[in-house]
């Protein structure tokens, strides 16, 4: 497998894994403008994941399409980061969750603009514009909820305090990243992290919230190596595909 | 998705425009807790398929809507006065987009 299509499956799975979770959130949110609203940011997920599982799939010329790509890979195939696919939790995890990847996506999105792959760069172009609505939702909530009642604060806190381990993978750069950078196609990821921390800090400040201690571990999301979360998502997500192969509407 | 948020929540009216040059028309209206929120819920709610390039929001409670009951006084008068209309000019055929 090529570095090139390993990336492209990183970024593409990242966000198909979250637009599901967000997806879960259908019929369920607290009031409809909220339903729509969370609703809006999954298919702008599933709109960039779409674009880059099917540039993955031109690359790897097998001639898998994007659905082959969604619903024939296993778990330990799929290559997103471990936070994506972590619990939607209440209204704030979910919200702390899209905070965090939000703003990296944008830190990808934005540098991906310049990549020597001129694909990608306009595949990154389109997310980027998204991506700053996502971080505008949520950033919005997170101040909300974090400056709002004790309860709310409480809670935001506890999600954060949960998912913050999970952002160390974000910039965890390997041999797969360092050959992307050399080829100029994205930027080295661990210089991602201190425009990462301008867009969290402030917005965690505003929120009176705690910005937890950083841990050592790693999870490896992008390696295949998943919390027990994904296998459940995955199911629900590839079902159908797996039940009645070939169906067609 | 409960009646009771309406206590919390204020409502919104949305204003729409479609295209730079037009003017803003409502559309509708949406719950939010501030007006950040309600320009959020509108754009989810009524630029989903391409309506509109701006929007604004106003809180429905700052609206002063005249009263229906006083229609007659406030409306009627103006029935009768149809030479308020420009439709006694003849126009050139010259002048075009009027």
């Amino acid at each position: 497998m090529s570095a090139r299509l390993t990336f492209l499956l990183r970024l593409a799975d990242t966000s198909l894994v979250l637009a599901q979770r967000l997806g879960e959130w259908v019929g369920h949110a607290p009031v409809l403008e909220e339903d729509l609203g969370l609703a809006n940011l999954a298919l702008d997920l599933l709109g960039q994941a779409r674009l880059l599982l099917a540039y993955a799939g031109e690359c790897e010329g097998r001639g898998r399409s994007e659905d082959d790509l969604a619903f024939g890979r296993d778990g330990a195939e799929y290559v997103n980061v471990a936070l994506a696919e972590q619990p939607n939790g209440d209204f704030g995890m979910t919200i702390v969750r899209q905070v965090l990847l939000s703003a990296y996506q944008l830190e990808v999105y934005e540098a991906l603009q310049h990549s020597s792959d001129a694909r990608l760069a306009q595949i990154a172009a389109k997310a980027v514009k998204e991506t700053r609505y996502h971080l505008r939702y949520a950033g919005g909530w997170l101040v909300r909820l974090g400056d709002g009642t004790a309860e709310s604060h409480a809670r935001v806190q506890a999600a954060l305090d949960a998912l913050w381990r999970f952002t160390a993978e974000l910039f965890a750069g390997d041999a797969i990243d360092r050959e992307m950078a050399e080829a100029g196609i994205a930027p080295p990821l661990e210089q991602l992290r201190a425009g990462w921390l301008r867009r969290i800090v402030p917005v965690l400040e505003q929120a009176t919230l705690r910005r937890p201690a950083d841990v050592p571990y790693r999870w490896h999301g992008r390696r295949g190596e998943h919390t027990e979360h994904l296998g459940y998502l995955l199911a629900e997500l590839q079902y159908l595909y797996r039940a009645h192969p070939g169906a067609v509407w | 998705m409960s009646d009771a948020n309406d206590a919390v929540w204020p409502l919104y009216e949305v204003f729409v425009r479609a295209r730079a040059g037009l003017e803003h028309k409502h559309v509708g209206s949406v719950h939010a807790v501030d007006a950040r929120m309600a320009l959020e819920h509108a754009r989810d709610v009524y630029t989903r398929r391409q309506e509109g390039v701006s929007l604004w929001v106003v809180k429905s409670a700052d609206i002063t809507a005249s009263d229906p009951a006083e229609a007659d006084a406030l409306f009627e008068p103006a029935r009768d006065k149809i030479y308020r209309h420009p439709t006694f000019y003849a126009i050139p055929d010259e002048v075009k987009n009027l």
